[in-house]
């Protein structure tokens, strides 16, 4: 089996979807562009939660910090922030289109960047806890994230901040959006490719078997989880802000910082698919979105409790996920196939 | 915010005001948190979904208070029917992650958390709600404090449970059993102590502990389907900050907990509460760490 061929026949079919899916169904282009959005935040937990067993359930910080980034990036651009959140949305500033598209790549590039540099800022403090101590400090960063722009008048509190109107015909800024999260998404995993290939992604795993022995070792452990934090909460960060930008209206509570719902489902989603593996994440993002879908339309009232559901059994009865019992059952093809047919087939090949 | 501190320092009655209510409060805080305590130390198992037990014992109250049933009555009850359900979540849960790594307790916990949450909200609705004790109040200090009686009783109650608690562990045969396990799991099986039986009871206890503490907060202040998860906050806030086993630290910071959320309360605004005590946790997990990084010797 050749790794690098292989992965490179994954991207390929998932570019490939990803441009005929929108041209073929273009109903379902929002929907697409949600998976490629749950896609990217479950790969991106699973940079520390998989490959570094740093298991997180605040990652979701980043993702409002981007948003909330770009927002007073965009606005501050041409309008005084405070004056136009303290009308909540009483004040329409007209964005000329090259205002608005500027302001778009400004926001996204600022909001990667700002991101980036606060998961340094909190991994200075968070990284010393270990294992659950870990998991709790960020869920505790994440909650008090949204409680404290809820309570901060100048970005509109809890009432929220409309965001510019996307400009031209309305067909377009679906698209735009979709492009954007596809791009992201598929960029995000050819870095996470390639990281993983490399040393760092050895340290990596180094950490996650025993952090004392890889520090021993000679590894800067710290220097490493920073890394992998920063470039987990860059994808976040412009994410974030390419989800606010879509919705159109961003609030703290719901929208930003949903902690207890998209924080907990990347974890859940990197876990279904299998933690610690290149596309198991990808598969258990598209297969929760999905399930998400089809519970939103068929079990309407009771669709989070068929996903809170969902996480239990996951996490109770099947934790090593889709790619980790195919990895169990075929090791001669480790974490390399996407569906367990496939696996067969390779061991059928190398008998 | 300065103008707030002003008013506590003209005023310290305000403040002796605040002091009473946090301290009323603070001990069903530090009630929540013994039973996490017990969970902690004796499972190992990080449990989430503690607010939410806290919860559904308000919800208990609450149910019951539509029939005309006095929570001090919904108290029992609460009682067992919460063992009851602690002893079913550990069989179809807790059993299977026990053993297992900590953090897949506290993920199963959490999404154990969620579903609690989303139950009870179709239940209930969104609404936040109380029940009312019916009891008078007491007032002192020219109405500067009042003083519901209703918090007192609760108070009294929380002490009296804590007390049986404390005895049940000490001289009961379960109590001893429970001990055991937690000093040496291996060792207590050796000696004949089901371990699986006194796992499931010391969850269910907890359980039970959590929504009895429920109904006294139904009782003296407001329930909501997503306020578990800060009561899960509070008990985490006080474990950590205390540390296992101590039992006086425990309610210690119990007491700390709800008189420094009642002042930040005060000095912030309401809408900084949930801020506040989310904010406690990073300044403890912190202080653990920089505590931690003093025994550790780093050669550079």
């Amino acid at each position: 089996m050749n790794k690098t061929a292989h992965d490179g026949k994954i991207f390929a079919g998932l570019i490939a979807f990803g441009i005929l899916g929108p041209l073929l169904f273009p109903d379902y282009t929002l929907q697409i562009a949600l998976m490629w959005l749950m896609i990217l935040m479950a790969s991106t937990w699973d940079i520390m939660g998989g490959q570094a067993g740093y298991n997180s359930l605040g990652n979701i910080f980043f993702f409002g910090i981007g948003m909330y980034v770009s927002a007073i990036a965009q606005i501050g651009m041409v309008y005084d922030v405070a004056a136009y959140t303290s009308a909540f949305g009483a004040i329409v500033v007209e964005f000329t289109d090259t205002q608005y598209f500027t302001g778009l790549v400004l926001g996204i590039i600022l909001a990667g960047i700002g991101a980036s540099a606060l998961s340094i800022l909190f991994g200075v403090t968070v990284f010393g806890l270990r294992g659950p101590y870990f998991a709790i400090g960020t869920l505790g960063v994440a909650l008090a994230a949204g409680e404290l722009i809820s309570g901060w008048g100048y970005v509109g509190g809890g009432g929220g901040i409309s965001m510019p109107v996307y400009p031209g015909e309305a067909g377009a800024s679906s698209k735009t959006f979709y492009a954007l999260f596809f791009v992201l998404a598929i960029s995000a995993l050819g870095v996470i490719r390639w990281l993983l290939g490399t040393q760092f992604g050895l340290a990596l795993n180094a950490i996650r078997d025993d952090e004392d022995k890889a520090e021993a070792m000679g590894i800067h452990t710290l220097r490493y989880k920073l890394i992998g934090w920063s470039i987990a909460a860059f994808f976040m960060g412009m994410a974030g802000a390419i989800f606010g930008n879509m919705i159109g209206f961003i609030e703290p509570l719901e929208v930003a910082f949903p902690t207890t719902t998209f924080g907990i489902f990347m974890v859940a989603m990197a876990l279904l698919g299998g933690k610690g593996t290149l596309w198991g994440p990808v598969l258990g993002a598209i297969l929760f979105h999905v399930v998400k879908e089809l519970t939103w339309t068929y079990l309407l009232g009771w669709q989070w409790v068929a996903l809170g559901l969902i996480i239990v059994v996951n996490i109770v009865y099947f934790q090593q996920g889709l790619l980790g019992w195919a990895r169990d059952k075929w090791p001669e093809a480790f974490g390399l196939k996407v569906d367990t047919d496939a696996g067969a087939a390779a061991r059928e090949a190398a008998e | 915010m300065l103008d707030n501190i002003q008013v506590l320092i003209v005023a310290p009655v305000f403040a002796v005001d605040l002091l009473l209510q946090g301290l009323f409060i603070g001990a069903i805080f530090a009630l929540a948190a013994y039973g996490l305590a017990l969970v902690w130390g004796v499972m190992n198992v990080k449990n989430l979904c503690q607010g939410d037990f806290v919860i559904m014992g308000g919800y208990i109250a609450f149910t019951m208070s539509w029939f005309d049933i006095h929570p001090i009555i919904a108290l029992p009850v609460a009682f067992v029917l919460m063992f009851a359900f602690g002893w079913i979540v550990y069989l179809l849960i807790i059993k299977r992650v026990v053993d297992r790594d900590m953090f897949t307790s506290l993920l199963a916990t959490f999404g154990l958390s969620l579903l609690i949450q989303q139950v009870l909200q179709l239940i209930f609705g969104p609404e936040v709600q109380t029940t009312d004790a019916g009891f008078d109040s007491i007032v002192l200090a020219d109405s500067m404090i009042i003083l519901p009686w209703a918090r007192i009783i609760s108070l009294i109650l929380a002490s009296v449970l804590a007390l049986g608690i404390i005895v049940f562990m000490k001289y009961s045969r379960m109590g001893r059993a429970i001990r055991a396990t937690a000093q040496d799991p291996r060792a207590a099986r050796v000696l004949g102590v089901d371990t699986n039986l006194v796992y499931a009871f010391t969850y269910a206890l907890n359980a039970a502990i959590c929504g009895a503490a429920g109904v006294l907060v139904a009782m003296i202040w407001v329930i909501q389907p997503y306020y578990g998860i800060v009561h899960s906050i509070r008990a985490f806030v006080i474990v950590t900050a205390a540390g296992l086993g101590n039992l006086p630290g425990v309610i210690a910071a119990g007491f700390g907990l709800g008189i420094a959320e009642k002042y930040a309360d005060f000095v912030f605004g309401a809408e900084f509460a949930v801020a506040a005590v989310v904010s406690m946790l990073i300044i403890v997990l912190v202080y653990r760490q920089l505590q931690l990084y003093r025994l550790r010797q780093v050669v550079r």
